[in-house]
């Protein structure tokens, strides 16, 4: 009787389980109809540039996940996303608007070239690398913390402004300290072999960094929700005169939030670095990009949570991995990728619109309902929802 | 002194971006509505302004092209914060990694890559006692005391204020809370875009994607700076332009590369931007409602 009963039993455990994820991911889902918006402007502006949106994104699909290169390619240009999604989303945490990861990285990925200079065993040698360009990336986010909790300048303006001063710092070092006198020019010396991350599928940029970003992102969601300056840290972002007036400290909240995310962002100064050809850094840092500010569009869909996070950025990782395939099939420039992202970003702005066009909808519904029955058309304010 | 005449000069036009964004934002915020996105608002109309006078073979005409694409992206963005209750901030983020892709893509769809005017489509500038100045810069004196006078001196100006302090207070009052925070918006936007056209028309001479590298940033330094008064952001905004200035100034003085490495020059409107804030007598106090949304009850 029991054994009978037992499969049954089993579907409706599945079941619950289903039930209980789909429920915890529901704010996760309530970004997809921004992410659909995003994408539908960046399909209207290419069209008026006069691309094939059409073609585009057919591309951005197979250059993302059509085989297993591709799937590897996504997850490496996931693997820093997570981690400069981290740092937004820790100071929004904490009530702060940290859009320094981008300076931060910079640091970590010079300190990452720096320590190829050490003599190390393999293995070890990546270990202190990345360890030594993660405090890089903490102490760069330092300044706009003392300048936040002892001046009262607001982060926005301090970050930006330490974000530009990384840019020539880092080009002054290139030239002067890390340039690579063989290779001529302005490109820095190249990682040492025993510093760099394994590669993890053969002939793809995938390495064994993507575990060091999601390991990173398990710290952070266990420091945040497991512990007490974390717990800390959410309440003085959530509300900084309660929290006070719990006896907890803001001042130390901030500069916890802007510590643990310039670890973050300095250990993707690292993933970058150690993990991916040409394993160097040029005058433009190319091989960088404008990873810190994605990190936003990643930590902003994501939730601000870390596992919705490391989510956000396999979506995000597959507009860039897709992006390559996209420009060259389709003739698009790269940066249309940061439209969709800006519209993205507006979108998830204004969750109000998502109601406003619910009720729109209803209200047409029922006006189509209505003039069934006779033609008086009802008004209806859908301002509100 | 001839060095100096020319330190003028680039001080000068150097100011003219951020304290013609910063009267803008200083006019919006006033109202309780704030926009990090001026960095991307300054590029796109900057865009639309070469867009504009390529199209025409006009300066001024570019001007009012791009003026009125920042009006457009004033529209998103008050239409966001203002009637959607948006959050302000994170809509700003958006638009400057819109202004990235926007002219970033467009730049390559329309000329195939970064552009130079040439001498027709660049506003001409004005005679001055010290050399040439654009007469943007007049009009900015004119902004300048204009959005002064309509904040502290008209009954408008009055109802703004109300609106950033205390919307609700306000709404009783009869006030037209959404109407006036959106104009507001609107209205920094435009002086937004201007600044925008001036950079790529009459100052630069070029468009690229990271056209206004940080300024509109700077921009926002210079409202915390002047205290949200339109008049001391003139002053602000010389003091951030000099040292913009002085970071070109610097590098053209021959001889003092050998003491101090040119990117250390460059780094002197960003280093010069936290200290002037570090210095900064006293501390800005904002609108009680700032960045927050209002709803009618």
């Amino acid at each position: 009787m029991g054994a009978s009963l037992a499969p049954f039993q089993h579907f409706r455990t599945l079941r619950t389980i289903i039930l209980a994820i789909a429920s915890r991911a529901r704010p996760l889902l309530e970004v997809v109809p921004a992410l659909l918006v995003g994408l539908l402007l960046g399909a209207a502006l290419m069209a008026a540039w006069g691309y094939d949106p059409w073609k585009a994104y057919l591309a951005l699909l197979e250059g993302s996940f059509g085989n297993l290169y591709s799937l590897a390619s996504t997850l490496s240009k996931a693997t820093p996303l997570i981690l400069t999604g981290l740092t937004f989303a820790i100071g929004l945490r904490a009530g702060l608007f940290n859009i320094g990861a981008q300076g931060q990285m910079v640091l970590g990925a010079l300190v990452a070239v720096a320590a190829s200079t050490l003599r190390l065993p393999a293995g070890l040698h990546l270990l202190i690398s990345m360890s030594l360009a993660m405090l890089a990336g903490a102490a760069w986010s330092l300044p706009a913390s003392w300048l936040k909790v002892r001046r009262g300048i607001s982060e926005v303006i301090s970050t930006i402004m330490l974000n530009w001063i990384a840019v020539w710092l880092a080009g002054y070092l290139l030239l002067h300290f890390l340039n690579d006198p063989q290779r001529g020019g302005w490109v820095s010396i190249m990682a040492a072999p025993s510093a760099r991350f394994p590669t993890l599928v053969p002939g793809s940029e995938l390495t064994y960094s993507i575990f060091a970003s999601l390991a990173f992102a398990l710290a952070i969601y266990w420091v945040l929700w497991h512990m007490v300056p974390g717990f800390e840290l959410r309440c003085s972002g959530l509300n900084p005169a309660a929290a006070r007036y719990a006896g907890i400290e803001p001042q130390r909240s901030i500069n916890l939030a802007f510590i643990l995310g310039g670890l973050a962002a300095g250990l993707t100064g690292a993933t970058q670095i150690l993990g991916r050809y040409p394993y160097s850094l040029d005058n433009g840092l190319t091989i960088l990009g404008t990873l810190g500010f994605d990190g936003i569009a990643v930590a902003l869909v994501g939730r601000n949570h870390p596992l919705g996070i490391i989510v956000a950025a396999v979506f995000f990782g597959a507009l860039s991995a897709g992006g390559g395939l996209m420009g060259f099939r389709a003739r698009v420039p790269l940066d249309v990728i940061y439209i969709v992202q800006g519209v993205i970003i507006l979108a998830v702005a204004a969750p109000e619109l998502w109601r406003l066009m619910r009720g729109l909808i209803l209200a047409l519904r029922f006006r189509r309902g209505r003039s069934l029955i006779s033609s008086s058309s009802p008004s209806r304010d859908p301002g509100r929802g | 002194m001839e060095l100096f005449a020319t330190l003028l000069t680039l001080a000068f036009q150097a100011m003219v971006p951020i304290t013609l964004a910063a009267i803008g934002e200083i006019f919006s915020e006033r109202a309780g509505v704030v926009n990090i996105g001026l960095e991307g608002l300054m590029v796109i109309s900057a865009f639309f302004a070469v867009v504009g006078a390529k199209g025409t073979g006009d300066p001024w005409i570019g001007v009012a092209c791009g003026v009125g694409a920042g009006v457009l992206v004033g529209l998103v963005h008050g239409l966001i914060s203002v009637y959607l209750h948006g959050d302000q901030v994170i809509s700003g983020v958006g638009l400057n990694l819109l202004g990235l892709g926007l002219v970033g893509s467009g730049m390559v769809a329309l000329w195939g890559g970064p552009l130079q005017l040439p001498a027709a489509l660049q506003v001409p500038s004005l005679p001055a006692p010290w050399g040439r100045v654009s007469p943007i810069f007049i009009l900015m004196l004119f902004l300048a005391a204009f959005t002064w006078w309509l904040l502290f001196r008209t009954a408008l100006g009055l109802r703004i204020r109300a609106v950033g302090e205390n919307p609700a207070a306000a709404d009783v009052a009869g006030i037209r809370v959404e109407r006036l925070r959106f104009g507001a918006v609107i209205y920094g936007a435009l002086l937004g875009g201007l600044a925008g056209a001036f950079f790529s028309l009459d100052w630069t001479h070029t468009i690229t994607k990271t056209l206004p590298a940080g300024r509109g940033f700077i921009a926002l330094a210079n409202v915390v700076f002047s205290k949200l008064n339109p008049l001391l952001a003139l002053l602000g905004g010389f003091i951030f332009g000099f040292f913009d200035a002085l970071s070109y100034w610097v590098s053209n003085v021959p001889g003092i590369n050998r003491f101090v490495p040119w990117q250390f020059v460059r780094m002197i409107p960003y280093v010069a931007t936290l200290l002037v804030l570090m210095g900064a007598i006293g501390r800005a106090r904002f609108p009680q409602a700032l960045g927050r949304p209002y709803w009618r009850e």
